[in-house]
Order: structure tokens, then C-alpha cells, then sequence
């Protein structure tokens, strides 16, 4: 048996992250859209620029947070290398190089999603349009994790794929957490408003959780409660937890299916973060500063990724 | 049977050309293409255009493209897919296949000759000075033994046909020819937009060439080898062939790896995996000789592997094809062909070479300073069509500054009749219109020679134009040739 090359193990982790990163984008693009308006009923544009650090990047492109700059940024812009359309080129680069390894179906998904996005133009970024496109985006990655699912021969290149997916789905779950959380804190007096529980609405809904948060919470929109299931559930699979416990198992089903001796300071990272995740309470971390918890929780993600790849990308 | 023809082929005409379909201007001239033309005829060409669409459509889709570099873009193209196929009857299969195997081996033994005693040059068959002094002769492999004597693992040999219906060689191509993806892969599109054309046809696979060269390599790894690790060593992603290169290590089951993704500890080649490092038997490169190994050939490199070389000498790895074959596909070397083949096989060429004139010999100066107007004159050095003048089509200006080169440095030169190549009828905007094709059949050696039935069929898509090259508006087709019917 041929063993993966630390290259394509490269590759295809990051493959998976950056359609992950694409989907978590055009959630987040589309429900702002929809739902997230300031105190001011204008929709707030800013929130998503700071969601990602990108705050240098985009003054450095742009003047005005508006909604058509943040847009072109976002979804076309190739200087921006987290814009939708970039995103999908490089996840589509990475397919090109993987393509000894992909099944044919997922190699003609990945040239279809991206000869289709390379063609959006600025007016489809217009209000009514832009959902349009963020659901295609968003059920073009979903077609493409389908098709992967189905059709991908599962050696270690499915594993690394699920670990890029995962550490992506997880980081981009705590980024959500954070700006929203951020951005409410200056209208804290509007705590349990009109405007409070259509944002938490929002912030659940861009994650895919309302009507599973609904179910284990079926009354009101109590910010603890929005924090913990984003946080904490196990059975959501946007979840922070549930996003790193997949990522651990994989991890261990990695290296014990294919006798791997890496992985193993990454795997003690994990353990950290997870027992954190498991044994604090919300109103613990909401005391101490959810911030600053979710910050911590990003630098350990980044941790397990660097350890990762020094593992077996190098 | 003529109601038929009515039908698609009707305004056909191939004028003086030969037809790679009809034969020599009249209609019927090969009747073992008569029941292929039987079923394209009942073709609606409207239909038939609909189909190729869908075809193009297809390969665009699977990414089946090389890639076009310009400032500010990356540009995947297909290449351009005519439906209409190029039909090659058995016998004339037969003289190209056993042409195309006599002309492999007769470089296999040239090339051992040149790197080891040099008989040819004492007996100066071929001129001393022509393969020392050839930038493509590896000093470096002087003496080295390579597994059974083969350098050339992979040729593509390109061959024409003129109005006389003979098969001639155009060019040889032994360092890393590429194009045979595209006679896999344009079957099956054929198979999947034509399968009612198809079937029942007694047609040659050419699906299996994965697996034939994948046997060729492991017949050529080292002898200490047990069970012989393959790879495909590719310059990357961003090189124009990649496609194909990911193509052959996909059907022949093997890692595709890049320079950097290879390491040389104690004379030996491993690659990197996520387990740690893995030894590698056999090196299928389609990367040239210059960029292999940075310590021995363009230190600037980082294409390549430093102390490739080093493993290669030692013999601890196979490289395919052989480092410092390109001194064998050399355009005055070709020149030399013929009597190359005599020399070592004591036979006549199956395949002649064009008359080619070589203007290092007085003879041939002389005649290619008379007749410029009617030639063909190439650089020998230069591929991919550069530095070519077309007499014919050249002005007064570039006649005067070919002959100035010509006489400053007539070694540099060969030159050829201009070839008036077959035709193929081809699906053109304004009907089925005669366009130019060439072939290059593609032939892999481990112990022996094996020719994929076939080949890879280039056609000129521009009225007239007899240049095939994908640069220049070139296409390609897929390229029948028909089981014996004697079994």
C-alpha cells in the first residue's frame, strides 16, 4: 500500500477547509442580510468585516463599511483571500492538484461551482439577489461534502478532509460567537428587545441551530442559552464542541487505522480545549468574559492545526 | 448505399488531398472504411452538431483542459474535439505499428551506442560532431547501464501522410512526449455521446494504456527491486500538461509527485508521506533534463531533486525515459534515421522518414539554397515550431534572412518539401469541410515495444491550415483503428 503524500494530506485538509469556510460565509452573509439591523434599522455591515479580522484589509481596499463594499469584498473580491470567489478558486486548486486521488464526480462538481461563481457580477450582489446567490453557495458546498461523501474512497485523504472540515467549522462558530456577542454589548439596556432576540435569531439562524435550539429550548432567546447550545450541544453539528469532538475522533481513527505515529501532540491540544468545553458553565465563561474565552478557545485551534501540520504536512 | 451518402457527406470534397476516409479524390478508394461510412452518413448533421456541444461542454466539465498563461489570468482551455473520427484500416495499422517498433528500437540502440562504445561515430555513420557537441547529449551518462538497454520508455512518433497515401515520419518525440490522454479520454467521449455509432464496430481499446506502461516500468525498475514502487514525477499543477500527467498517474495507480515532494539520503530516492519517508523504484518524469536535478544540471531549479542524478548512477532508481534521450529526437539527428535504423537492424525503414535534406552536407545546402522557395526549413535544435520558414508562404524579406542563416551556419538547418497532409472530413460552421491531420502514435518499452492501436489524431480546424499545434487553432479527434476481421 501507498501511503498519502504529506502534500496531498495538505491539500485535501485544506480543500475542506475552505469549503467550509465558503459555506460559514455565505450563512453569515445571507442572514445579515436578512435579519441583522442596527438600533438605527440599517443593517450592519461592519460586524462581518470584524467577524473576520479583516478590518486592515478591507481600509486598505475600501472606504465605506457599506453594504456594496462589504459585499464586493466578501463574496468577489480576489484580492481578498477569504471572499467567496476566492475561497472556491483555491479550494478548486487544491482539487486540481488532488485530482490523482478525488472521484471524477467531485473533480466536475468543484469545475461547475466554479466556473458558476467566477461569472457572478456585481449586480447579483443587490438586495433580493444576494440570498439567491448565498443559498446557491451555500447548497453548492453541500452538494460537494455530499458528493465527497459518496463517492470519496475512504483512505487517509478522507480523513484528513473531515479534520480540515471540522477545525474550520469549529473556528468558524467561536468567530460567529464573538462578533455577535461583541456587537450587542453596547446596547446591553437592550437586552430581551425587539431588536436583541431578532439578532440572536439571526446569529442562530446564519449557524443553521433555530429550530434545534428550539427544541431544547422551546421559549424565549436567553443569551446564555444561545452561548451554550453554540458552545456546548453535542448533538448540534455546528457546534464548537461537537465540531472538535468529530475532529478527535477522526483524528484517533486516523492514526489507529493506518498506524500513525502523528497526531499525537495535536490530539493533547484537543484534550485541553475539550475538557475546558466540557467542565466550564456558561455563566462561568460569561463572567470571566466570553471574549476572552472564545479568543483562548481560537489560539488552541490554531495550536492543533500548527500541530498538525508539522506532524504530517512537512 | 448512395442515399445514404447523400446525406452527410454530400457536399464533401477533399479536392487533391488524400482523405483519411475516402482515399484519393474519388469516393470508395478503401473499402475497408465502406461500412464506418455507411453509419456516419445516416448522421443529421444538425444532430451531430448538438452532440459535439455536448461533448465540448463535457470536457470542459471534467477539466480535461491544458492551461494557457497570460498576465493577469489562468486560462483553462479544451482542447478542441472534433466528433467526426479519423479511421486507420487494419494494414495500414500494421506498417505503422511494426514502423513505429523498428524505429524505438533502432534509437534504443543508438542511444546505447552513443553512451557507451560509439561504433556509429567510428564508423561515421552519423557525424561526431552532431551528437558530442549536442546540447541533449548527457556527458553524465556515459557508461551507465540502464535496465535492458531502454532509454526511450515512452515515444511519440509523429507521422503524416501525403497525396501519395503514404505514411511518413514527421518527427520523433523521446524525451517526454504528452497528448495520449487526450486518445483515452476522446474515447471515451465518443463512447458516451456516440454509443449508437459505435457499437459493433470492431474497434481497437486503447483503454488499457495505463496499465500497459505501468507493466513497462516495472519491467525496467532496478533488478534488487522486489515489489518496484512507481511514481509520476510532474513539474506541478501550473504547468501546461498536468492534466495529463495527473491522467496516467490516476490509471496507473500511482502517487503523482512533484521535485519537492522527493528527498535523496545515501543514494537513494524516498518521498514524503504522511508515514514517514517511502523508497522510490522507478521515476516516470515528465519533467526535461535540465530541471531533474539541481546539483548536476540548472542549479536554479526547484522543479527536480538534488542527488537524483547521484541515485540514478548508482542505480538504485529508474528513470523513464532515460536522462539524455533528447539527442536522438533532434531534428538533423532525425535526418539521419534512416541509415540509424540500417546501421543497427540491417533492415530497410517500414516508415521513411520526409525527404529531408541536411544542410551540414554541401549536397543539401546546395539544394535548400536552389529550391528555398519550395521548403521547408527547421532549426535543429528549436521544438515546438519555432524558428521555421515556410517557403511557400514566406515573404522575399524572410526567404533573404533564412538564406543569411542558412549560409552563416548551415549546420543548424535542415530542410523538407512542404507536405500537403491528409485530410479528415470535420465538423466545420458551414458543413463537413476536408481539414489537415497528422498522428502520433504513442509506443511503450520495458523489455519490448508496445504501440497503443491508434493514436493521437491532431486536425488543423482553420480552412487550409496544415499547422495541428493546440496553440494555433489546432483540435484532435478520435482515432479508430479497425480489429482485423480476420481476427
Amino acid at each position: 500500500m501507498t501511503a498519502l503524500l504529506s502534500r496531498h494530506a495538505a491539500c485535501i485538509y485544506w480543500m475542506g477547509r475552505y469549503i467550509e469556510r465558503a459555506e460559514n460565509l455565505a450563512r453569515i452573509l445571507d442572514v445579515n442580510e436578512t435579519y441583522s439591523r442596527d438600533s438605527r434599522g440599517g443593517q450592519n455591515w461592519r460586524s462581518i468585516v470584524e467577524l473576520y479580522n479583516d478590518k486592515n484589509q478591507f481600509d486598505e481596499l475600501y472606504e465605506d463599511y457599506d453594504d456594496k463594499n462589504v459585499l464586493s469584498f466578501y463574496v468577489l473580491d480576489s484580492r481578498n483571500p477569504s471572499s467567496l470567489v476566492s475561497a472556491v478558486q483555491t479550494a478548486r486548486e487544491n482539487a486540481r492538484t488532488l485530482r490523482p486521488l478525488i472521484s471524477t464526480e467531485m473533480w466536475v462538481h468543484m469545475n461547475v461551482f466554479s466556473n458558476w461563481i467566477r461569472g457572478t457580477r456585481e449586480e447579483d450582489l443587490k438586495e433580493g439577489r444576494l440570498s439567491r446567490l448565498c443559498m446557491q453557495v451555500r447548497q453548492e458546498c453541500q452538494a460537494h461534502t455530499g458528493i465527497t461523501e459518496g463517492t470519496f474512497y475512504r483512505d487517509e485523504s478522507w480523513y484528513f478532509y473531515q479534520l480540515g472540515r471540522m477545525i474550520e467549522r469549529a473556528d468558524q462558530t467561536t468567530r460567529l460567537l464573538d462578533v455577535k456577542y461583541h456587537m450587542l454589548l453596547p446596547s446591553l439596556h437592550d437586552v430581551g428587545s425587539a431588536l436583541d432576540v431578532s439578532q440572536w435569531n439571526a446569529l442562530l439562524r446564519s449557524a443553521a441551530g433555530y429550530h434545534a435550539f428550539r427544541r431544547v429550548y422551546p421559549t424565549g432567546f436567553a443569551v446564555p442559552n444561545v452561548v451554550a447550545f453554540l458552545l456546548f450541544n453535542d448533538s448540534f453539528p455546528r457546534s464548537v464542541h461537537a465540531s472538535i469532538g468529530q475532529f478527535e475522533s477522526q483524528l484517533t481513527d486516523l492514526r489507529q487505522k493506518f498506524q500513525l505515529m502523528g497526531g499525537a501532540d495535536a490530539l493533547g491540544e484537543l484534550y485541553d480545549v475539550r475538557t475546558v468545553l466540557s467542565e466550564s458553565s456558561v455563566d462561568a465563561i460569561m463572567t470571566r468574559g466570553l471574549h476572552e474565552f472564545l479568543d483562548w478557545t481560537q489560539q488552541r485551534i490554531i495550536s492543533v492545526g500548527d500541530k498538525l501540520s508539522a506532524d504530517f504536512f512537512s | 448505399m448512395n442515399n445514404h451518402l447523400a446525406n452527410l457527406f454530400s457536399d464533401y470534397q477533399s479536392n487533391d488531398f488524400y482523405c483519411e476516409l475516402f482515399g484519393n479524390s474519388q469516393r470508395g478508394l478503401r473499402p475497408d472504411t465502406q461500412a464506418i461510412i455507411e453509419r456516419l452518413s445516416t448522421l443529421d448533421p444538425e444532430r451531430l452538431r448538438q452532440r459535439a456541444q455536448d461533448a465540448e461542454r463535457e470536457l470542459y466539465n471534467l477539466g480535461i483542459t491544458f492551461t494557457v498563461y497570460t498576465q493577469r489570468d489562468v486560462i483553462d482551455r479544451i482542447l478542441p474535439f472534433d466528433v467526426l473520427p479519423r479511421v486507420i484500416d487494419t494494414a495500414d495499422w500494421k506498417r505503422i505499428e511494426s514502423g513505429v517498433i523498428q524505429r524505438v528500437s533502432a534509437i534504443n540502440h543508438f542511444l546505447q551506442d552513443i553512451y557507451h562504445e560509439g561504433r556509429i561515430l567510428k564508423d561515421a555513420i552519423v557525424p561526431n560532431e552532431l551528437i558530442l557537441e549536442n546540447p541533449n547529449f548527457r556527458p553524465e551518462m556515459r557508461d551507465l547501464q540502464v535496465p535492458h538497454g531502454t532509454y526511450v520508455h515512452v515515444s511519440g512518433i509523429d507521422i503524416v501522410r501525403g497525396e501519395d497515401g503514404k505514411f511518413r515520419v514527421l518527427e520523433d518525440n523521446v524525451r517526454t512526449p504528452s497528448g495520449v490522454s487526450y486518445v483515452v479520454e476522446n474515447r471515451h467521449l465518443m463512447q458516451r455521446a456516440f454509443p449508437d455509432l459505435m457499437e459493433g464496430t470492431g474497434i481497437e481499446p486503447v483503454s488499457n494504456y495505463g496499465q500497459k506502461l505501468h507493466e513497462a516500468l516495472i519491467e525496467v525498475a532496478p533488478a534488487q527491486v522486489l515489489d518496484p514502487r512507481v511514481v509520476l514525477l510532474s513539474p506541478g499543477s501550473y504547468n501546461s500538461a498536468y492534466f495529463e500527467h495527473i491522467f496516467l498517474a490516476r490509471e496507473m495507480g500511482v502517487p503523482l509527485v512533484e521535485g519537492r515532494d522527493l528527498i535523496v539520503e545515501d543514494s537513494r530516492v524516498f518521498m514524503k508521506t504522511i508515514k514517514g519517508l517511502i523508497p522510490v523504484d522507478v521515476i516516470y518524469r515528465r519533467l526535461n533534463d535540465d530541471f531533474l536535478d539541481p546539483q548536476v544540471f540548472n542549479s536554479t531549479s526547484l522543479l527536480g531533486c538534488a542527488g537524483l542524478m547521484d541515485a540514478y548512477a548508482k542505480g538504485n532508481v529508474t528513470l523513464a525515459n532515460a536522462v539524455g534521450t533528447g539527442v536522438a529526437d533532434d531534428k538533423a539527428v532525425y535526418a539521419y534515421m534512416p541509415r540509424i535504423i540500417r546501421y543497427y537492424l540491417d533492415e530497410e525503414p517500414i516508415l521513411d522518414n520526409v525527404e529531408t535534406h541536411i544542410c551540414r552536407e554541401a549536397e543539401g545546402l546546395q539544394y535548400t539554397l536552389n529550391h528555398l522557395e519550395e521548403l521547408v526549413v527547421k532549426p535543429v535544435g528549436e521544438a515546438g515550431g519555432y524558428g521555421i520558414t515556410v517557403g511557400p508562404k514566406a515573404s522575399q524579406e524572410e526567404l533573404e534572412s533564412c538564406r543569411a542563416s542558412l549560409l552563416e551556419n548551415p549546420a543548424n538547418y535542415i530542410s523538407q518539401p512542404m507536405i500537403n497532409l491528409s485530410v479528415c472530413p470535420t465538423l466545420a460552421e458551414d458543413g463537413i469541410m476536408p481539414r489537415h491531420v497528422d498522428l502520433r502514435p504513442f509506443a511503450v518499452t520495458g523489455k519490448e515495444t508496445w504501440v497503443l492501436p491508434g493514436g493521437l489524431t491532431r486536425v488543423a480546424l482553420r480552412p487550409g491550415s496544415i499547422i495541428v499545434n493546440s496553440s494555433q487553432g489546432g483540435g484532435s479527434k478520435d482515432t479508430w483503428v479497425l480489429r482485423s476481421s480476420r481476427g
